[in-house]
């Protein structure tokens, strides 16, 4: 129950479709979409494979919950070996598609090899096809998805897909589902695209069971209670989004500028939650439209938003005089705060591009105030970028990058290497603001130092979803950590990455755990599914699945010292801010977290602790 | 007193909870292919709207059934399919100008929202409000206040 207990094996370069049955003892161990992919792809793959080679794979996947009326479960990720990274990816989307793969009948797609000409797969009810979808290749995300609704004749469709980004190897393309929902990061659509996969369809009717029905229902009832009691779930995110945090994050003197040359943005507050509320006087609208919600969700933070219709970006444009999904806070801040530009209506559009064409704007916004920074400093000019003013704070450069990045053209396309190949291509390795090849999210390791942490040792490369220490350091949850300290960091990480880890294998937002511990999510798992699901057992299945990602990537050939920052949050301290002075502790912090983790001095998991986490 | 379901657009966030919860209370699964309520999502208007049967009360498709299959429940006002006579003809679908009667491919029966016995489980479930459960004579009657206050608001400030 909760789970399908199907997978459908999609071999690209044969051209078949087959189904097979969940392995249940693993299921046991790793509950489902995160860690249960991350164990299918480990046992399938050799960790050294070229991830853009058809010896890889590619898993779209459900968790257990997924699908039932728990708040949230609506989720589905991807997990491959990133393109962006040579790591674990595990890219976690919302919207709709994961509970339409779930009432399809499957909890996971393995796509294995190589189509020899593009093709898309479409799954109805247990039954699937790949077909032909040359008519498709070479446009965007959201023609893509439009085009297969109206050619099957069926509105109710729910597709993923890739824009011309992934089909042509930008390293950060990612794969938009529903439009503007988007499994985002380490470059899990340039996989796509290398195995000619433009989009995948899914309809499904068959309905999802639980366990233990009244058990489940009564768990699921009080946990959303916990989450509309709570300040930040209840109120903050429903009415700002996750962009409440701009404004906050500045103040603590941790919002990364100009490719984390300052730490404090004068232009925040342009760019903020409260800008998107406010009236514009051209046309009397707010850039926010309204709140949406990922399927079953009841927390609701999504941002649909429109841009000014004389905007320099729109004006001749109507296909942009849309809603669509708007600035989070993540992007807001790589579009903006990374590049210097406050632009709201142009960093709205360039979020737009990003959808609509299948790119990460985490990683594209950060690449740009790489690029920004080595013409600034002369390295790169106008011959180069194709006579774009590369400077600090122009809008017009952005969009302008976004659109060439979106079909991979003219300077655009170098911005597709990701910040870590453009600077090293320039001579300028250290100015990549990036771990394991992927750039940092919105967070300054050096002003909130459970972040350094937790970057330099997330599987995935720089991320703030592996452990979001934020939550403690910033806001104060679970409880209150001095941000500018080192001590218990160690602890606080292991503790942030093992119970997300669970959270993200068993089909719920992270969100969530905003106001949920594990004494909330547990029993809605374990009422839902067979097997022991104890608060215990799912912090150690955590534990597991994070040791089974780390030694994915020790195998992939990785070593301790990839667990690392570059060297200006290591050496150059923090101008502005109550950081001020700053650097990352990690030289202190790095020793502890291996000790915690029951790791070597150099970072390997200790035959003791496979042992402990059943590995 | 009768009750009606009240929807406002304007505080929907398109969750479907509302199906999911309709979708268990009748099949016993979580599945919105059965749910009697529908959500739609106007993508790039930015709008969400949930809809369902409002139980007309000359309702048509009651009067075009021609085995009888649907009847009025006199303490909810609900019209309700009788599975056991219904014979899945659809004229009842066709009938229906709101679309709101369907049928059901798995049963081979039409379905349609018969309001829970009188405590509709999508009004339980919606996290918004935006569907609620309400006195029949006064499903207007959270409108007419939002306006009043609004208007007097106006007369306050004009004062």
């Amino acid at each position: 129950m909760a789970w399908a207990r199907k997978i459908l094996r999609v071999n690209l370069t044969s051209g078949t479709c087959v189904d097979e049955a969940l392995n249940m003892d693993w299921a046991q161990k790793y509950l489902g979409q995160r860690g249960l992919a991350t164990k299918y792809l480990t046992e399938e793959i050799d960790p050294k494979v070229d991830p853009l080679s058809p010896e890889n794979k590619m898993i779209m996947a459900t968790g257990p919950l997924t699908g039932t009326c728990a708040s949230t479960a609506g989720r589905y990720s991807v997990i491959t070996k990133g393109a962006l990274t040579g790591a674990i990816a595990c890219s976690n989307s919302g919207g709709f598609f994961g509970n339409e793969m779930k009432n399809a009948g499957f909890d996971m797609i393995i796509f294995e090899g190589k189509s020899p000409k593009p093709v898309y797969l479409l799954v109805q009810d247990g039954s699937s096809e790949l077909i032909d979808a040359a008519e498709y290749w070479g446009t965007s995300c959201w023609n893509t998805e439009e085009g297969i609704k109206s050619k099957h004749g069926d509105p109710l469709l729910r597709v993923a897909s890739i824009g011309i980004s992934g089909e042509k190897g930008v390293k950060f393309a990612c794969i938009v589902n529903d439009m503007d929902r988007a499994a985002g990061r380490s470059g899990v659509g340039t996989v796509m695209g290398s195995k000619n996969l433009k989009a995948v369809a899914l309809r499904g009717t068959l309905g999802v069971k639980v366990d233990d029905a009244s058990t489940f229902m009564a768990a699921a009832a009080a946990a959303k209670v916990v989450l509309a009691e709570n300040a930040v779930t209840g109120q903050g995110l429903p009415a700002f989004g996750t962009q409440v945090l701009m404004n906050v994050i500045n103040e603590t003197g941790a919002l990364p500028t100009r490719n984390h040359r300052d730490s404090q943005f004068e232009g925040a507050n342009n760019i903020s939650a409260e800008a998107m509320a406010e009236v514009r006087p051209s046309d009397g609208k707010t850039n926010l439209i309204t709140n949406a919600a990922c399927f079953g969700c009841t927390i609701a933070c999504g941002r649909v938003s429109s841009i000014e219709r004389d905007h320099y970006t729109v004006k001749d444009r109507p296909e942009y005089h849309i809603a669509s999904g708007g600035l989070e806070y993540e992007a807001a801040w790589a579009l903006g705060a990374a590049t210097g530009i406050d632009d709201i209506n142009a960093l709205t559009f360039a979020n737009f591009i990003c959808n609509e064409q299948g790119f990460d704007p985490i990683s594209f916004g950060a690449t740009v105030g790489a690029a920004m920074e080595m013409f600034e400093d002369g390295i790169i000019t106008t011959k180069e970028t194709g006579g774009i003013e590369l400077k600090w704070g122009s809008a017009e450069a952005l969009t302008t990058l976004a659109e060439q990045c979106g079909k991979a053209e003219g300077f655009g396309a170098e911005i597709g290497l990701g910040s870590k190949l453009l600077c090293a291509k320039y001579g300028r390795p250290e100015l990549s603001m990036s771990v394991k090849g992927q750039e940092f999210p919105a967070y300054d390791a050096r002003g909130i130092q459970g972040m350094g942490l937790a970057y330099a040792t997330s599987n995935r490369g720089a991320c703030h979803l592996r452990g979001y220490t934020v939550a403690s350091e910033v806001l104060g949850i679970p409880e209150k950590t001095d941000p500018l300290a080192t001590d218990g960091k160690a602890g606080l990480v292991k503790a942030f990455q093992d119970a997300t880890a669970l959270v993200d294998s068993a089909g719920i937002c992270v969100f969530t755990t905003f106001a949920w511990s594990m004494d909330d999510i547990a029993p809605q798992i374990d009422a839902a599914c067979e097997g022991d699901w104890s608060v215990e057992n799912c912090m150690s299945a955590g534990e597991r699945i994070w040791n089974l990602e780390r030694k994915f990537n020790l195998d992939a050939g990785f070593t301790g010292k990839d667990d690392n920052l570059p060297k200006r949050l290591m050496k150059d301290a923090t101008k502005s801010g109550p950081a001020e002075g700053k650097t990352s502790g990690l030289d202190k912090m790095l020793p502890e977290y291996y000790a915690v983790r029951g790791w070597t001095k150099d970072g390997i998991p200790s035959n003791e602790t496979l042992n402990r986490v059943a590995l | 007193m009768q009750k009606s379901l009240s929807i406002d657009p304007g505080k929907c966030t398109g969750c479907q909870q509302c199906e999911l919860a309709c979708s268990f209370d009748n099949e016993g699964v979580f599945n919105p292919s059965k749910s009697r309520i529908k959500v739609f999502n106007f993508h790039d208007q930015g709008r969400f709207v949930p809809y369902t049967c409002t139980q007309c009360d000359e309702a048509w498709c009651l009067h075009a059934c021609p085995v009888d299959a649907i009847s009025l429940d006199v303490v909810t006002g609900a019209k309700i399919v009788s599975d056991a006579v219904c014979v899945g003809c659809k004229v009842c679908t066709i009938a229906c100008p709101f679309g709101t009667i369907n049928y059901n491919q798995s049963t081979g029966k039409v379905m349609k929202c018969d309001l829970c016995e009188g405590e509709p489980a999508c009004a339980d479930a919606c996290p918004t409000d935006a569907i609620t459960f309400v006195d029949s004579n006064w499903t207007g009657l959270e409108k007419m206040r939002s306006w009043a206050e609004k208007t007097d608001a106006a007369l306050q400030a004009g004062a």
